[in-house]
């Protein structure tokens, strides 16, 4: 199980990193990937984030090119096991299995008898039967993912659960952010907004920091989770000095049921001091690079003219999403038996 | 179930003892005689001492004799629940951990808030349980904290407390008016000090390790609000008042400072929050999740603290019985609550081996103050005390298996642990309900 605590030991690692993705073509035996799931990205180790980083980048080509089919997970079965509505995450993964060569098949909470009461226990267990390679999962609860991975024999993918953990969100990000920077050492990474509830924040606060970027976290204090200073993150609760010379913001999404009074008193409100428009943006860094895992509500947590403008790379998130989850199903079907 | 017919029991000799009294607080090696279910002779000083001819006589070979323990909360599924537990199964497990006295909570289906269901329980208790059983009665009718229940007749029919169980009762005037009508019959209010609202979605401590975890966290001022409002309540209409299980630092000040003041009011602490903390959770294990929550080591720390130095009357087990359907689904979805009785003393025993506290120190706070507190003659050694009696070996080390427990349910946050210290053998009125050498 890759629950340790080791996931930020970012020091005396980046001679494995430095590689970057323009030299991943010449480096001849690929780092392995030692973990028979991706539950988190705590438990990984600087090393096994440059790895799927790397072959991720190999990806990218693939699927720009107009054969974009490989035969890696030929014979492989892929479920895609979602509790929680999603649109582009399930998608991406499907596309990335498909891409790969796995046969592929989505099973959303809507169509299963999860709603008739069976238990996730139960579920797993009926899924296993079925003997896939992999599954991936998402559900609303945090932990829930780890109790279905105990249950099952094929290689499971945390898809996001509860405000925990949503590791292929990180590992695209980082990617985007690598390609479009160069690096991540260094960076200054400013997250926005909704922290409290946020697993892609999480995610992505240790990831980073495990690859050497100064993260911070901004937001309303009733919306910044308890602790959250002890992750070694700087706090802000004022969105233009949380900016100041950010290299990316990244934004996260607030939901709709805490917009009104619960966690903050209104949109207009929330949007006047947390909504990232030009004006707020100006405080970054000039070259500084918009993101937001989506879906976005545009005029709440940030401004169209800024998600459309120059400065974001929202749409290349989505690129960077396929590429990492073919990276992440290809190191893990290498670990599977006959793999 | 043969039920206890202590009459016709033959007289007991315990030889070669080391005798652990915490209600005087003397611990010396002794002997001791039982008759008609009752210490009738205690030898202190003296190894052997004969007794009567046909009495059957047992070699304590050095071993700690002492009262049995007196555990103020339990959850036991009868009635309703009994998939989970009975009267029968909470009994086996209680002697088998050293438990010879049981207070049953009032969370059953139905509510223990009649005269009829006390009466019932009782019944029950004595044809099929094997330790004592006493009922606390609900504070509120249907633990629903709007309408106090008959304190009077129910504590005729033998309820020794009142307390919503696990809830709390958040309208402060009715619980005004409990603790004020509750004084004229010198009832005892148990109560479990946690607001709800504060607690919210939370289902552990909140800090670091919730917000890493990604689960919501429960703040300590959950407790500690319920907790002050409660004090000047007490200060206010004078009636005794226990505070069912403290988890913080902040919790114990507050008792403490109410104690200097001369309020009645003693409080608890679960077996859990003092030989287990928030880490323990480790990756999402549900049998920890628990009410109040695991806490951090600093809270830890000063509850053992407190407890070593009187602040904190009683431990409990407060066992909570709950089965795979409840306990195996993601961390947020499970039922609090863990099974402690048979692991209590054990438990407790770490903090002895550790230096914390003395044996008798532990002993006081499992059996002759709670008994004190309830108004029970048990948790003593005394003659004319009744003989609810254990031998233990204080120093057996044991790995716990779940697979090996009595209760029903096997919900223990001790599975797979080292512990230190066993109960051999447990005697309720004298008679013999537990033998570690005749269990399988």
């Amino acid at each position: 199980m890759c629950m340790g605590r080791g996931g930020r030991v970012a020091e005396g690692r980046d001679s494995a990193y430095s590689g970057g993705f323009k030299m991943t073509a010449t480096i001849a035996p690929r780092p392995s990937f030692p973990h028979r799931h991706l539950l988190g990205i705590e438990g990984l180790s600087p090393l096994d984030i440059t790895a799927l980083l790397d072959m991720a980048d190999e990806a990218v080509e693939v699927s720009r090119q107009v054969e974009k089919k490989r035969t890696t997970l030929r014979g492989r079965t892929q479920i895609n096991l979602f509790f929680e509505p999603s649109t582009r995450t399930q998608s991406s993964f499907e596309i990335a299995g498909k891409r790969l060569g796995a046969d592929v098949m989505n099973m959303s909470v809507a169509s299963s008898s999860v709603k008739k009461g069976e238990t996730l226990i139960d579920t797993a267990a009926t899924l296993n039967a079925m003997r896939p390679d992999i599954i991936v999962v998402r559900h609303h609860a945090a932990g829930a993912v780890h109790l279905l991975a105990r249950k099952v024999d094929c290689a499971v993918i945390n898809a996001g659960d509860g405000a925990h953990e949503h590791p292929t969100q990180a590992l695209l990000d980082a990617l985007t952010i690598r390609r479009n920077k160069g690096r991540i050492e260094g960076l200054i990474v400013a997250i926005c907004g909704d922290v409290l509830h946020s697993r892609v924040a999480r995610s992505n606060i240790i990831l980073l920091q495990a690859l050497g970027a100064r993260v911070r976290c901004v937001g309303p204090s009733t919306l910044l989770p308890a602790g959250i200073e002890r992750f070694g993150v700087e706090v802000y609760t004022d969105m233009r000095r949380g900016l100041a010379d950010a290299d990316i913001v990244m934004m996260l999404r607030l939901q709709r049921e805490r917009m009104n009074g619960s966690f903050v008193p209104s949109v207009k409100e929330y949007f006047r001091y947390f909504g990232l428009d030009r004006e707020k943006l100006s405080y970054a860094k000039p070259d500084a690079l918009v993101m937001h895992p989506g879906p976005m509500n545009r005029g709440v947590e940030i401004d169209s003219e800024v998600a459309d403008g120059a400065q974001s790379l929202i749409r290349e998130q989505v690129e960077m999403g396929v590429a990492v989850r073919m990276a992440t199903l290809e190191a893990l079907a290498r670990n599977l038996p006959n793999g | 179930m043969n039920s206890p017919t202590t009459s016709e029991a033959r007289p007991l000799v315990f030889t070669n003892a080391r005798l652990v009294d915490p209600a005087s607080g003397r611990e010396a090696p002794g002997a001791m005689l039982v008759q008609n279910g009752a210490i009738a002779d205690i030898a202190w000083d003296e190894p052997v001492r004969p007794g009567p001819a046909e009495a059957e006589v047992v070699d304590c070979g050095g071993l700690v004799l002492a009262p049995g323990l007196v555990d103020m909360r339990a959850f036991v599924g009868e009635p309703g629940a009994e998939h989970r537990e009975t009267l029968k199964t909470a009994s086996e497990a209680a002697a088998a951990g050293g438990v010879t006295t049981v207070v049953c909570m009032p969370d059953t289906d139905p509510v223990v808030d009649e005269p009829s269901i006390v009466d019932f329980l009782l019944r029950r208790a004595r044809d099929t349980a094997i330790v004592n059983i006493h009922p606390a009665a609900a504070l509120t009718k249907g633990l629903e904290g709007r309408e106090m229940t008959e304190f009077g007749l129910l504590m005729e029919a033998g309820a020794v407390a009142f307390t919503d169980g696990a809830r709390s009762v958040t309208n402060a005037q009715v619980m005004r008016r409990a603790l004020t009508y509750a004084r004229d019959f010198g009832a005892l209010i148990l109560h479990h000090t946690e607001d709800p609202d504060l607690v919210g979605s939370g289902v552990m401590n909140e800090g670091e390790l919730a917000t890493r975890l990604g689960l919501p966290g429960v703040p300590r001022e959950a407790e500690i609000i319920m907790l002050e409002r409660d004090l000047r309540l007490v200060r206010l209409t004078g009636a005794r008042y226990h505070a069912a299980m403290v988890s913080c630092a902040t919790s114990v000040a507050l008792i403490e400072r109410a104690k200097a003041e001369g309020l009645p009011v003693t409080c608890g602490v679960s077996i859990n929050n003092l030989t287990l903390n928030e880490t323990d959770i480790g990756d999402y294990r549900t049998f920890l999740k628990l009410s109040p929550p695991l806490r951090s080591e600093e809270d830890r720390l000063a509850v053992v603290d407190a407890l070593a130095r009187g602040v904190i009357d009683v431990v409990v087990s407060d066992h909570n019985p709950q089965d795979v359907e409840t306990k195996r689904l993601p961390f947020a979805e499970a039922a609090d609550g863990a099974v402690g009785l048979e692991t209590m003393l054990s438990a407790g025993l770490r903090l002895v081996h550790a230096g914390h506290i003395s044996l008798a120190g532990l002993f006081a706070a499992m059996a002759s103050r709670p008994a004190a507190l309830l108004g029970l003659p048990a948790g003593r050694l005394a003659v004319g005390a009744p003989a609810d009696l254990i031998l233990l070996d204080p120093d057996e080390p044991y790995v716990l298996d779940k697979a090996n427990l009595h209760s029903r349910s096997k919900n223990t946050p001790f599975d797979e642990a080292r512990l230190e210290g066993r109960v051999l053998k447990t005697f309720v009125a004298g008679r013999k309900v537990h033998d570690i050498s005749l269990a399988s």
